[in-house]
């Protein structure tokens, strides 16, 4: 097991999720997903788009795999079944021996000019805390994030989301209509959930998810169990 | 003994500390330099209500007090409260000693334990057991003391002893007991109870907020935290206490968070400082950044009623000072509401046409003697508005100041004017007091010369009011929004 570390600290033994089965974990809780498909190689790839349709984002997608964007490891836009090969064919070569076994992850291009990050993690002092917040790349750098402790209740929820100060980004943007704060609120209480139910989650990231017609979609998860 | 529940979850143990029948003070001393002799000192300078016995080795008397040796000396069932002032090593003795007496409280100033290496924490969780065995509230270690205004106690070491009021303090720090019992001292807005949680080997900053959320001389708690070791637990304390009681919480520190999932943008996004945040947040406590914010926050719920909403007018008596709330105001959780228009034709009928008919209401000097009163309860009583924000008192005692010192006085007419100015501005203060009470709506008046010039007639009346003068709008606007926040979490 390459991936399970003891750090320094008092961070128990854990280890990563693939996206893959990042999302499988949360999708009994509530929590959707677009379609994908996972592939091994450029032809599995190329059918794999034909199926979802062009564009098409690949992604590599493995164990211990946490930061795809930081390691170039997500490829956006790609319209033909050559930039589909090309990628596939790239992304497996990018992988590292400490990656362990990989795979591709097809999924269609969802257009989206807003992105925010939900996730929930473990306090030292307060135990399993949920977040929302503006996601994407400069997630860290902006730092516009609500928290509360699990368990939340649909009122946390809401207020959570009103509590974002870029509240412009919720309302209609770029000739996009509103965010559904309903629906959001609902991807909140499924993590709120699902961390109550599994005391082995120490981390989930949502990032991005995308608006999509006003819905919100986690197109990326990640997810890091603690190994009992 | 068998005590089965937790003395520091029960009620009647803490009115033993908070209100005594008698105080012994444990270790008392003839030197004023010695804590064991201002801690006595204090209690018969505050005037305690009770009766007050010493114990010093020697017998000395001190203060006019005539101490006795040990606690064995005293009477059986006349003293509810000791104040331990001797060294941690004497004091499990001493403890079992004024159990047999029947007291049931003890407020430990002593040091020598948790913070004092391994043997201090060994001894500290002596005293706790102990306390627990006798059924004894055992308070601190290592605390500065108790303050409890209803029977005129105050067991502490430092000054001062605070106006009494229904604002209720503790702290894990007893420096900052002594910060807001300062700032009560300044404002008058007064305290009713305030304790340094010491060490808090047994008896906690949550106990205490929980024992204020249901004393009837406590209106509001107000806490400063540090290094909270188990913050799930004082979450969910605090969200028991919330729905009885507003709680104002400011916290120090950064806590021992730091060894958490680099691999998860959420737990590096997930600092110590966004998490109580959000903790304080959902726990509908209200959580200020600065001492006096909390301070001026608890003294608020302390002396105002709940707003029913967001709607916030502004009555100023010029222009700039109106524009700068605004400001506030709009940056805020507040609404600065737009005059319904059967308000501003009820104003129109007071005011000649120059005055701003807008939010904020700006008199523009068109006031005349009962103008300020007359509006501000037209305002006041419309039944969209839910709290005003009150600017521009105290400017004519400011000029009345100047013509008194002036050489012209009192010729000219100075000494009528100078009385004149003095006492409209006592009938500003005072109307804004009586309207909100007969109103049941937040009215917060605020000057810089609450603290550039106490003694002006304005901000002293407001202080008679028994409420604060703030010492800015923005200061009025930051905890008017603490208060609509907390009566939003409990329309929820």
């Amino acid at each position: 097991m390459p991936d399970a570390t003891i750090s320094a600290s008092t961070k128990p033994a854990h280890k990563t999720l693939s996206e893959e089965e990042s999302k499988e974990l949360l999708r009994p809780f509530g929590v959707r997903f677009p379609a994908e498909a996972i592939v091994r190689d450029p032809d599995g790839a190329a059918a794999a788009a034909d199926e979802l349709g062009l564009p098409v984002v690949a992604k590599l997608n493995g164990d211990n795999i946490a930061h795809k964007t930081e390691r170039g490891l997500v490829r956006l836009g790609l319209a033909s079944s050559q930039a589909v090969r090309d990628a596939t064919t790239e992304l497996l070569a990018a992988a590292t021996p400490k990656d362990g076994e990989v795979s591709v992850l097809v999924a269609p291009m969802i257009p989206s000019n807003r992105e925010f990050i939900c996730g929930v993690s473990i306090d030292p002092q307060f135990g399993p805390i949920i977040l929302i917040g503006i996601g994407g790349i400069l997630t860290e750098a902006i730092a516009d994030v609500v928290l509360r402790l699990v368990p939340i209740t649909r009122r946390d929820a809401e207020e959570m989301i009103d509590e974002i100060r870029t509240q412009d980004l919720l309302g209609s943007f770029r000739g996009e209509v509103p965010v559904d704060r309903s629906a959001l609120a609902d991807l909140l209480l499924a993590l709120s959930t699902a961390s109550q139910a599994r005391s082995d989650i120490l981390a989930i990231d949502l990032n991005p998810v995308l608006i999509h017609d006003g819905t919100p979609i986690a197109v990326d998860a990640l997810v890091e169990l603690s190994i009992q | 003994m068998n005590a089965t529940i937790d003395p520091a979850r029960d009620a009647e143990l803490f009115s033993c500390l908070f209100e005594p029948r008698g105080v012994v003070v444990a270790g008392a001393s003839t030197h004023p330099g010695k804590f064991g002799f201002v801690v006595l000192h204090n209690i018969l300078a505050s005037g305690y209500e009770g009766k007050v016995f010493a114990t010093n080795r020697d017998g000395a008397e001190v203060l006019g007090i005539t101490t006795v040796p040990g606690i064995d000396d005293l009477p059986s069932g006349e003293i509810d409260l000791v104040v331990v002032c001797t060294p941690a090593s004497s004091n499990l003795d001493l403890l079992r000693s004024c159990a047999a007496k029947g007291i049931r409280a003890a407020f430990l100033t002593s040091a020598g334990y948790a913070e004092a290496g391994a043997d201090g924490v060994a001894a500290q969780a002596e005293l706790v057991a102990l306390g627990r065995e006798l059924g004894m509230l055992v308070a601190g270690p290592n605390g500065q003391g108790v303050v409890s205004t209803p029977v005129n106690l105050c067991a502490q070491m430092v000054a001062p002893f605070p106006p009494a009021g229904a604002i209720g303090v503790a702290s894990q720090s007893g420096n900052f007991v002594s910060s807001f019992l300062n700032w009560s001292t300044q404002s008058g807005v007064g305290v009713s109870r305030a304790v340094s949680a010491g060490n808090a080997a047994s008896v906690t900053v949550g106990d205490y907020l929980e024992y204020y959320a249901d004393d009837p001389s406590t209106a509001v708690g107000l806490a400063y935290v540090e290094g909270i070791a188990d913050g799930r637990a004082f979450f969910d304390r605090l969200r028991s206490i919330t729905p009885r009681k507003p709680m104002v919480v400011v916290k120090g520190g950064a806590t021992a968070g730091g060894a958490r999932a680099a691999a998860s943008h959420t737990g590096s996004l997930a600092s110590d400082d966004r998490v109580f945040d959000g903790a304080m947040r959902q726990a509908g406590v209200v959580r200020a950044l600065t001492v006096e914010a909390a301070f001026e926050a608890a003294a608020t719920f302390a002396t105002q009623p709940l707003p029913k909403g967001p709607n916030t007018v502004v009555l100023t008596t010029a222009g700039g000072w109106g524009v700068v709330t605004a400001d506030a105001i709009t940056a805020s959780e507040l609404h600065l509401m737009e005059l319904p228009a059967d308000l501003l034709a009820q104003i129109d009928t007071k005011l000649p046409p120059r005055w701003s008919r807008n939010n904020p209401v700006d008199l523009a000097g068109a006031e005349t003697r009962d103008t300020i009163p007359e509006v501000m309860e037209m305002i006041a009583t419309h039944d969209d508005v839910h709290a005003i924000i009150y600017l521009g008192l105290g400017i004519q005692s400011n000029q009345a100041r100047m013509m008194h010192r002036g050489r012209f006085y009192p010729g000219y007419g100075l000494d009528r004017i100078v009385e004149f100015h003095q006492r409209q501005d006592e009938r500003y203060a005072t109307a804004a007091a009586d309207i909100s009470t007969s109103t049941g709506k937040p009215i917060l008046t605020a000057t810089e010369l609450a603290v550039t010039d106490p003694d002006n007639p304005g901000p002293r009346a407001v202080r008679s009011s028994g409420r604060l003068c703030y010492a800015s709008s923005n200061r009025a606007v930051t905890a008017l929004e603490q208060l609509w926040r907390y009566a939003r979490f409990l329309q929820r």
